[in-house]
């Protein structure tokens, strides 16, 4: 009998060519928009790992709590101490000091007076130690406009959008004006070895990249850090594994009673960045029901009309003895065997279409450079494991509850009037 | 009549709700039909014929009196039940062919056997007799769409055929048929009357089909008028 339903699908085109296109379409829509929207979500999230929340931080509670203000007197100390203890103790985490703080950037002319002043947020990042991964993971090498790297200590990037205002060319002093740790004034001389333009309005706005030795220096913060941030060497946020962490290092390193002491936080816990995760997976889930609620109305619709085409056929085989209940499960039959060939389908086209986002992304620079949120350039899609199952099962689903929908006129049919209807 | 009774009514009525009335589409018919019979059932349009078709092919049940098709009561009969009584012991013929059109000759005469435990060389045994009855051996890769009228016909007739029916309905099966196709079917259906001892009955108001009958009733407003033996019928 199964052999018999496959030879009807396959030269039917008309009751198998339209429902696995519309299976074969809202499965390709789901997985493709599902790796697309994950992509999205993740390298929103992963952006803002990079520059800012790390998969974990460490930082003081005191800083923690007023880390608005960037309160670096109340940073952490004993830095080199603590890294190499994180580095025994947790293997998988590759773990970076960083330094924020804020200041005043001033512009001298020739003759040494104040051409221009602006306000900066300076970012310090390991960039000069042999096998550092910070200026690949906050994508420097890309995002420089003019100039090159700092090579050596003394030398620092600057915004481009910075330089252009004030006229800084490369290779020009500009001063830094701010704070200490310990809260005396600071003046840093540093040269301009470059300019940066990230393509985001927060970063290009006022931003300086420097060494962060040259900050510990500037800044009276020798062994002493903003945060601690770290980073699973698989390069992939893992909440759970994030938990196991967060617990072990809080348990050893943390002391209620001492404000000072260092406190670890997930990825999670930063800038609302859960409740975005929360959302974007929530989004998926809507996504597939709403997937399979449409599909499962169209494929009612073309089950009905399918019926419809097949009154006689149905009929006939009432006839020739085949219970009603027979009937029912040959259509059903066959709408799992159209909605696997549609989602096989379906899936495949998603699949291919995350990919080549994936590779190649969407560049959407030119619509983020005016916005102020951290967004990042090129929307990538991402394949993951999901993906091969997600649009799979609720396609197959959607095409047996729509034929099982539709299936139900069979149950209608009266066999005493079977005579009347096959010989209209 | 011919052998012992296979299909015997008595005092059947059977009536159909019309609004909030009834409409009594058959009158307290007794008759029986005999293994081997070649009979039809003669009338105007309304008079009956089909709706007692179907309760003999057990697509419907009586309103009152007994119908026992092959020692069975068709009205005590399940659902399951009827479909099995059809699925083994009882073929149609429609006026319309009604075949499966994607699905070649020899496919829409094997669907009745599907429903039947066979074996595939028991099925294609089966097929391939009814088709050689028909005179279709040469057209089981053909599709109903190819096919004449007549042809249509007779692949229908190996279908009804093909899993050794005691009985065979056929509902005006000479309708859509040209004289000369509805006397090649009417003589196949005869030929497998007298060779394998199927009882066929007709509904017809078609004289050609007439003249091919061993037993004609009558049938006016759902009463049985008349009720003839002919002995001189065709072969």
């Amino acid at each position: 009998m199964i052999k018999f339903l496959i030879k009807g699908i396959l030269r039917d085109k008309s009751r198998s060519l339209l429902p696995v296109i519309v299976v074969a379409t809202g499965v390709f829509l789901t997985v493709f928009m599902s790796g697309f929207l994950k992509g999205i979500f993740n390298d929103i999230a992963e952006l803002n790992a990079k520059f800012n929340t790390g998969h974990v931080k460490i930082m003081t509670r005191a800083y923690a709590e007023n880390k608005d203000q960037v309160p670096n007197d109340l940073a952490l100390m004993d830095v080199k101490k603590l890294l190499s203890q994180l580095k025994i103790d947790y293997p998988d985490m590759e773990w970076v000091k960083r330094i924020h703080t804020g200041g005043l950037i001033d512009v001298p002319d020739s003759f040494g007076e104040t051409r221009g002043q602006g306000q900066t947020i300076v970012t310090a990042i390991d960039m000069l130690s042999p096998g550092t991964h910070e200026v690949e993971r906050m994508n420097i090498k890309k995002s420089i406009a003019k100039g090159s790297l700092p090579v050596k200590q003394g030398e620092a990037l600057i915004s481009d959008e910075f330089a252009e205002r004030f006229g800084v060319s490369l290779g020009d002093k500009v001063t830094l004006f701010g704070s200490t740790m310990n809260g005396s004034m600071m003046f840093n001389i540093f040269v301009v070895s470059g300019t940066l333009r990230f393509g985001n309005t927060i970063l290009d706005r006022g931003a300086i990249f420097m060494d962060i030795r040259d900050a510990q220096l500037a800044l009276d913060m020798d062994d002493a850090a903003s945060e601690i941030l770290g980073y699973f060497k698989v390069g992939v946020y893992d909440d759970i594994k994030a938990q196991q962490l967060q617990a072990s290092f809080n348990t050893k390193y943390s002391l209620k009673d001492d404000e000072f002491s260092p406190q670890m936080f997930r990825l999670v816990e930063q800038e609302g960045l859960g409740d975005y995760l929360k959302l974007a997976n929530s989004a998926g889930t809507i996504m597939v029901f709403i997937f399979v609620i449409a599909m499962s109305i169209v494929l009612w619709n073309t089950g009905l009309l399918g019926g419809l085409r097949r009154y006689s056929e149905f009929g006939v085989r009432l006839a020739l003895g085949e219970e009603k209940k027979h009937i029912y499960k040959t259509t059903i039959y066959e709408a799992m065997l159209i909605g696997i060939i549609g989602s096989v389908i379906g899936t495949g086209m998603g699949l291919g279409a995350a990919y080549y986002m994936q590779t190649y992304g969407l560049d959407v620079s030119s619509i983020t450079s005016n916005i102020g949120m951290m967004l990042p350039s090129v929307y990538r899609a991402e394949v993951t494991p999901s993906l091969f199952y997600l649009g799979f099962f609720p396609g197959v689903i959607a095409t047996v509850l729509g034929s099982a929908l539709a299936g139900f006129a069979i149950y209608k049919r009266k066999t005493s009037q079977l005579f009347h209807e096959l010989e209209v | 009549m011919e052998n012992s009774s296979i299909i015997k009514i008595e005092k059947l009525v059977k009536r159909f709700p019309v609004g909030k009335t009834e409409f009594t589409a058959l009158n307290d018919i007794s008759v029986s039909f005999g293994a081997g019979e070649f009979a039809g059932l003669v009338g105007p349009s309304g008079s009956g014929k089909t709706t007692l078709l179907n309760i003999m092919g057990s697509l419907d049940s009586p309103s009152e009196g007994d119908v026992d098709v092959l020692g069975r009561s068709v009205s005590s009969l399940s659902h399951k039940q009827s479909a099995k009584l059809r699925n083994h012991h009882i073929g149609f013929i429609f006026q319309t062919y009604n075949l499966l059109p994607v699905y070649t000759v020899y496919e829409n005469v094997e669907f009745a056997l599907l429903l039947q435990k066979l074996s595939g060389s028991e099925r294609k045994k089966a097929v391939m007799d009814s088709l050689e009855w028909v005179g279709l051996t040469d057209k089981v890769k053909s599709r109903p769409s190819m096919l004449s009228g007549g042809e249509c016909q007779r692949v229908a007739i190996a279908r009804s055929m093909v899993k050794r029916p005691e009985i065979v309905l056929a509902d005006e099966p000479t309708a859509n048929l040209d004289s000369k196709n509805s006397h090649n079917i009417l003589q196949t259906m005869k030929n497998l009357n007298r060779e394998l001892k199927t009882t066929f009955i007709f509904a017809t108001h078609d004289e050609k089909v007439m003249q091919y009958l061993n037993r004609i009733i009558f049938l006016e407003d759902g009463k049985i008028v008349k009720d003839n033996l002919i002995n001189d019928s065709k072969n």
